[in-house]
């Protein structure tokens, strides 16, 4: 008997099929582990499942216990016994841990809530979930595993049946992961099926009962734990043919213009390393990639090294044989470094302001005198580089917002190629825009690489990352665990590494 | 050659595009408003008015120039109505109780605003305090202070060279000569961008739009000059405006500081991820607020001949309305001290025709709010149809 099932799931964006014919089923008692590269379509299956996106915007059927089921939004789901626990907790701060778990649903006589009432459930459910703390704690005063357990009691005092956890141990340490292990373990027995989303093996392995893997939106195979292994999961996850064909020429890489040594990052917030004993060297005319999944510091890592990151660093840096200490963006642009940033809307670009100052604004000092702009300059330059990357735009003063995705990112691009970098770096380069501009870029990188520029690829795409680099980097958990060449690196070594399979 | 072709053809459509409606709409306003008072008041129109009320909005436009960089850049100054009544009160006392030269006073002045101002800008910069309370805080802490300063009592001005800062007129020739310079310099101007981009191998706009440009703009420093001089002469107030308004745009618009403030506003972590020192130019903008402060403080006492407790009182209201009102958008990233100005002369315009039809004061009250949050509403209106 099955808790759910989910049968032929089609859900359709514009220009993608995100979910292709996925069928999904759990049963009662069942941990059963999801697992797919980014973008393989778990996430909006869940969305499918949570109600997020309502019946009619997707084919295919839902059964909870065999009953097909229709919801229209979350409320339905989670009426259904649906409960999900999202990477981002959803807990309101500044309320008590017994106000969270039953928000929108206080316990109430005549509009009144009875608080007694309400701490009282709220202690029994958090006996559950073997968290020892008062439910009149606040939740900003507790650590990101024990608000994690806070949730799980919140959804099991909704009565849920179908746990869906996303990613719940990236952000945990080391003793909450065991934790959250043991009550999952707990929830196993009391009869609730958990759906368990991860990217980390050794979790997959020691708590699901089953694991399905998703790929390119199709549900690839569901296996045992008993039958399957580390090696099988990762192949299937990564089993694409590599039918795509990238413009990678065998480059010989001069000297090193980056050497980064024992580095490493701490949070911006949290008493944590997001970085930890970074070894990296990036030599003149290569591209060096760096692999891994989301989540796993890569990010951070690129900020820190450009001088844009909150947490402090350790560690050295140098450039041209030279250390350098990078402590704004104006000493790591003075030092040569650019960055192109990842979520280009947000962070890339000024999106009401022109191509031509957007084009210009990271080397404005260089067009100016005595701080006055030369327009005509700027005209110049910005003309140059809308021929040069064949940016498609109606003029240098149309608003960068605009503009195509590609073409919003070939801005971005010539912001960074005007300041002149000896060491560019480019975080998702190629995230959501079209093909055509895809190979403009891989064939921009390459002209760079040949002109002398160091080249680091932040990618989640492994095709691109096989396909354009030199020598690849794999980043788990914040550490670079693994340093391949162009020959040796496949999808599989590569996902395995990414994934701390053995 | 064909490509070269392509690049012209699309360089050329924004000279036309770029001629921007909203700007239009609020002068279309501006005239309606005054043709609307013009007809229900003969003397409205008259030159001795319109003087009057280009003196009257000089304080106001003052304000609002720095206050447009300001609420560019995403922050709000709401001490400056208290900076002038502080700062005109530490002018009197320099010049009444000190007997200071004018030349004194007028720098003395100046530097107390810019401190102020540099303080206040430091807070929200450095210590990250929002501008929304480091200058509520101000407009409380400087009203204080300048009670304190003047014990409560008005301030003479018996300098008649500080009295003409804000009740002289230029002589009619004076106005004459410069007004022949201000055209000389248009054309001059005009002539050399035209120069210059033709050297770069741009493409120029056609000679009769910019000699249309040219004419039609002359035509209407002639006609100021010459409805001034009617009266008494181009009052010494609007020379300030005029200068400062020049100076803030060209800053505005030609300097790498004004560029990286209009980006600070657009998107401040993309400003900081091309390498702007957010923070500097933050304290900048504050500095600029509080000097402008000094200097509309300067005019205001020279004109009222005294500093009173309540000088400035609801000025920084006025001030942020006129930029509103001129096209500035409360979310940063936009907004034009050309436009400012004229959002200075539509709130002042409204002030001056109501008194003049004998309206009670609170109908001005409630008329000047209703047209503020008016022209936000057809402001946010207009962009959403952009938008679709």
């Amino acid at each position: 008997m099955y808790a759910l099932e989910m049968i032929e799931i089609t859900k359709e964006f514009p220009g993608v099929k995100a979910l292709n014919r996925v069928s999904f089923k759990v049963k009662k008692g069942e941990i059963h582990a999801l697992c797919g590269e980014n973008g393989a379509g778990k996430s909006t299956l869940m969305k499918v499942l949570s109600g997020l996106y309502p019946v009619g915007t997707y084919s295919g059927e839902i059964r909870i216990d065999g009953q097909p089921m229709e919801f229209r939004n979350i409320v339905d789901a989670e009426k259904a016994g649906i409960a999900i626990i999202h990477q981002e907790l959803a807990l309101v701060k500044e309320m008590t841990v017994g106000e969270n778990i039953f928000l929108g649903r206080e316990p109430k006589k005549f509009g009144v809530i009875q608080w007694d009432e309400l701490y009282y459930e709220a202690a029994k459910w958090l006996e559950k979930v073997g968290l020892n703390i008062s439910p009149q704690t606040k939740i900003h005063s507790l650590g990101i595993g024990q608000q994690q357990l806070v949730e799980i009691a919140k959804a099991l005092s909704k009565e849920a049946k179908i746990l869906i956890l996303d990613e719940p141990t990236a952000a945990l340490t080391e003793s909450e992961v065991e934790i959250l292990m043991g009550i999952l373990e707990q929830l196993r027995k009391q009869g609730v099926a958990c759906i368990y989303i991860s990217h980390k093996m050794p979790e997959v392995f020691r708590l699901a009962d089953s694991i399905t893997v998703l790929r390119d939106g199709k549900s690839i195979a569901t296996l045992s734990r008993a039958e399957t292994n580390e090696d099988q999961v990762v192949s299937l996850m990564v089993g694409r043919e590599l039918t795509e064909r990238y413009p990678y020429v065998k480059r010989t890489p001069q000297e090193v213009v980056l050497e980064v040594k024992n580095y490493s990052v701490w949070h911006k917030d949290k008493p944590m390393k997001v970085n930890q004993n970074i070894q990296l060297t990036v030599r003149k005319g290569e591209i060096v990639g760096i692999a891994g999944l989301m989540g796993s510091g890569r990010t951070e890592l690129a900020m820190s090294l450009f001088g844009a990151y909150e947490g402090k660093a350790e560690g050295e840096v140098w450039i041209e044989g030279k250390q350098v200490h990078i402590r704004s963006v104006q000493d790591a642009i003075r030092a040569g470094i650019a960055l192109v940033t990842e979520d280009r809307k947000r962070l890339g670009l000024v999106l009401g302001m022109d191509v031509k100052n957007n084009t210009t604004l990271a080397s404005l000092a260089a067009i100016s005198k005595w701080k006055v702009i030369n327009q005509n300059e700027e005209l110049k330059w910005s003309q140059k580089y809308v021929d040069e990357l064949k940016t498609k735009t109606a003029s240098l003063e149309t608003p960068v917002g605009t503009l195509s995705g590609g073409n919003q990112q070939k801005v971005v691009l010539a912001k960074w190629l005007m300041a002149k970098p000896k060491i560019l770096i480019l975080d998702e380069p190629t995230r959501g825009i079209d093909v055509g501009a895809k190979y403009e870029i891989y064939h921009l990188m390459n002209k760079l690489a040949e002109e002398g520029v160091a080249i680091i690829m932040i990618s989640s795409e492994l095709p691109e990352i096989l396909g354009m680099s030199d020598r690849i980097y794999v980043m788990r958990e914040g550490q670079l665990v693994k340093e391949l060449t162009h020959e040796e690196a496949t999808q599989e070594n590569i996902m395995m590494a990414a994934t701390g399979g053995k | 050659m064909e490509a070269k072709a392509v690049v012209h053809e699309r360089q050329r459509k924004p000279l036309f595009g770029k001629i921007d409606i909203r700007a239009y709409t609020m002068i279309g306003a501006l005239v309606a408003i005054w043709i609307f008072f013009g007809f229900l008041n003969d003397t409205f129109l008259s030159a001795r008015n319109l003087s009057n009320l280009f003196t009257q909005m000089s304080v106001t436009a003052i304000l609002a120039i720095g206050m447009v960089l300001v609420i560019v850049a995403g922050h709000i100054d709401l001490s400056v109505g208290s900076i002038v009544g502080f700062t005109g009160g530490i002018a009197a006392i320099l010049s009444n109780w000190m007997g200071l030269p004018t030349g004194l006073v007028i720098i003395g002045t100046l530097v107390a605003g810019a401190l102020i101002g540099m303080l206040q800008g430091w807070l929200v910069a450095y210590r990250a305090i929002p501008a929304f309370i480091v200058t509520l805080g101000g407009m409380m802490i400087f009203r204080g202070a300048l009670m304190g300063i003047t014990k409560s009592t008005t301030i003479p001005i018996s300098d008649p060279n500080f009295i003409a800062l804000g009740s002289a007129y230029f002589t009619n020739s004076f106005g004459l000569i410069l007004a022949v310079i201000a055209i000389g310099a248009l054309v001059v101007a005009t002539w050399k961008k035209r120069k210059s981009r033709q050297q770069y191998g741009f493409s120029v706009a056609p000679l009769s739009l910019d000699l249309l440009k040219v004419v039609a703009i002359s035509a209407l420093i002639v006609l100021f000059v010459f409805t001034m001089n009617s009266y008494k002469g181009i009052p010494f107030p609007i020379i300030f405006v005029i200068a400062l308004a020049l100076i803030f745009t060209f800053i505005a618009t030609k300097t790498t500081f004004g560029r990286h403030v209009y980006a600070i506003g657009g998107n401040s972590e993309a400003a900081r991820l091309s390498g702007i020192n957010i923070q500097r130019h933050t304290m900048m903008l504050f500095v600029f607020t509080g000097l402008l402060s000094a200097i509309a403080a300067l005019v205001l006492t020279a004109r009222l001949s005294s500093a009173t407790i309540s000088a400035g009182q609801m000025y920084e209201l006025d001030a942020v309305a006129a930029c509103v009102i001129g096209g500035t958008s409360l979310m940063g990233g936009s907004g034009t001290i050309v436009g400012a100005i004229i959002g200075a002369m539509v709130m002042t315009s409204l002030d001056n025709g109501m008194s003049l039809l004998g309206m009670e004061t609170f109908w001005q009250y409630i008329v000047k709010g209703s047209i503020l949050i008016l022209a936000v509403w057809m402001d946010i209106a207009s962009r959403k149809k952009q938008t679709h």
